[in-house]
């Protein structure tokens, strides 16, 4: 892997921000898009622009045909059994929740338990707290350890014939952590327990083998992997999705409405109602393609090659304290520098071109965990550098200097 | 162009350090509490106001950036023997200021030591950081039992 030619992919990279060469580490935030995924929508716009499923020209045929061959694009890269277990949705807040609304309202009673982890970001949270009181149902935790890390024998204690859906991270969006999914779904598996795994953060990172794994049901988004915002993805066990009442009412997840009756269409348009974000699909495809022709092996090599040097660099910057040191953990710096407020750092950094994200990361948990309001976050990607690394270093010690 | 000098000035990182008025205030005829959703910035005001309508004493604690802390300690600076009504003028020319044009000097006459923070007006991100004081002291006087917010 060549990183001259990564860097040539994207665009958006090669530019000036106050004077200094763009150094961009939001990557958990979003990632930047390479020029296929920008060309692929650019091209649909221009040339094959039209709703897909209905049309019987041309330009509809083009469109429906490109839709339909990336979510075959979609089900290769996870390793879903078919495309009926594929639903488009606006992203992985979506999914979550149309798991939550249409299997759980199904699925949970008042004696049930929920169980996630403690570093769940509030897509993972809220869902499933508005499911609790709309059922009675229990939300559990699992707790984690200073490390950032899952505490694995307080997971088996939790589990119990009540458990009925265990919604965990693949990868912590705050903090890097990556989960031992595997062993994680097995246990719940045994006390009968469906599980939700949300991919959004790791999806770009590791690779996941949705039948390998046994995912009940899997959310991700296409922006936090080279693709477009606004789309993502379900992908969940067909024999779960067919038992499923539809989330949303219109357009395609129909085959018939009359006054009396509607009868919903087949997988997995019965999930996927109203025009989806056409151009984002096609688009999302094209970035999996991206990410396909990289292929895992190298982007892991790089990204951890990437995460050892930035974190030898915190280890010895005077006053950084990291928040997150799992020792299974991906391409996220996530820290506080003493006597300097991560916001202020944010803007501070910005100045200098360098571009990190300065909050609480939507994992508000995670900081009262912690016990700090905020941490500032760099996050790494395919086309990061080891001189940005430096960048960012040499930016934080501005920033030490202006509060010293 | 704005620099980062003009953010940081030495009066705010002063402020940041050390800063004036901090902590609670018991008893006070009003607080509120005030939260910036997007960085998780948090404020406590209390505030004594006399049957005159004078802002006698005022307090403030919470977790915050240099320009959230800076402007609540400028600001209980400034506010101490201030009748509700010159609050509520202050209130205006203090969010005129910091949403203002690149090129509008701040009112110093009306403003006084905080037209410091003239310079959150080129950091746009920033600007709620130095609103959050104002926003949470008018909700305590105006007892509106919510937290204030800067959303």
């Amino acid at each position: 892997m060549n990183i001259d030619n990564i860097r040539n992919d994207f665009p958006t990279l090669h530019q000036e921000v106050f004077g200094h060469p763009l150094v961009y580490l939001d990557n958990a935030a979003t990632t930047q898009k390479p020029q296929c995924v920008i060309d692929t929508i650019k091209h649909y716009y221009e040339k094959d622009n039209s709703n897909i499923h209905r049309g019987v020209h041309s330009l509809s045929e083009r469109a429906t045909k490109n839709y339909e061959a990336a979510r075959e694009t979609i089900r290769s890269f996870f390793n879903a059994k078919s495309t009926k277990e594929v639903i488009f949705t606006r992203g992985t807040t979506e999914s979550i929740n149309l798991v939550a609304s249409s299997w759980g309202n199904q699925n949970i009673g008042k004696d049930d338990e929920i169980l996630i982890s403690h570093m769940e970001h509030h897509s993972n949270i809220v869902p499933w707290q508005m499911l609790c009181e709309r059922t009675g149902a229990k939300l559990k935790i699992i707790p984690m350890n200073e490390a950032g890390e899952l505490d694995l024998n307080a997971y088996t204690a939790l589990l119990s014939v009540r458990t009925k859906l265990v919604g965990i991270v693949h990868m912590s969006n705050a903090l890097g952590t990556i989960n031992p999914i595997e062993g994680m779904i097995k246990q719940a598996h045994e006390v009968g327990a469906k599980v939700l795994i949300d991919g959004a953060q790791a999806a770009a990172h590791i690779e996941t083998d949705i039948q390998a794994l046994n995912i009940d049901f899997y959310a991700t988004s296409a922006h936090k992997m080279y693709g477009p915002t606004g789309v993502g993805v379900l992908i969940a066990k067909e024999e779960l999705l067919n038992v499923m009442p539809p989330y949303q009412g219109g357009g395609d997840m129909i085959l018939m409405v009359t006054f009396e009756k509607t009868q919903y269409n087949e997988l997995p348009h019965k999930f996927e109602a109203g025009t989806p974000n056409i151009a984002g699909v096609i688009g999302f495809g094209a970035a999996l393609k991206y990410i396909q022709d990289i292929g895992f092996t190298a982007i892991k090599k790089r990204e951890k090659k990437l995460l050892d040097y930035a974190t030898k660099k915190a280890q010895a910057f005077e006053g950084l304290r990291q928040i997150g040191t799992a020792k299974h953990k991906a391409c996220v710096l996530s820290f506080v520098l003493d006597g300097v407020h991560p916001h202020d750092l944010g803007t501070i950094l910005d100045r200098e071109g360098v571009a990190i994200r300065a909050g609480h990361h939507c994992a508000m948990p995670v900081m009262q965990f912690y016990k700090v309001p905020a941490t500032a976050r760099a996050s790494f990607s395919i086309y990061n550098t080891e001189a940005e690394v430096d960048a960012l270093f040499e930016a934080l010690a501005k920033a030490r200097d202006m509060f010293a | 162009m704005f620099s980062l000098g003009d953010l940081y000035k030495e009066v705010i990182i002063d402020h940041t350090k050390a800063p004036r008025n901090f902590g609670k205030l018991e008893p006070c005829s009003h607080d509120a509490e005030g939260f910036n959703p997007l960085c998780g910035d948090q404020l406590h005001v209390y505030l004594e106001i006399n049957k005159d309508n004078i802002i006698e004493d005022v307090k403030f604690e919470g977790q915050g950036c240099s320009i959230s802390t800076a402007s609540a300690s400028l600001m209980t600076q400034v506010l101490k023997g201030k009748s509700v009504d010159e609050f509520n003028a202050l209130f205006g020319a203090f969010h005129d200021m910091a949403t203002a044009d690149m090129n509008d000097e701040p009112d110093e006459e009306v403003l006084g030591k905080l037209a410091v923070l003239a310079g959150v007006k080129e950091f746009p991100s920033r600007i709620k950081c130095a609103t959050l004081c104002w926003h949470t002291v008018k909700s305590a006087i105006e007892d509106a039992g919510e937290p204030a917010k800067t959303e």
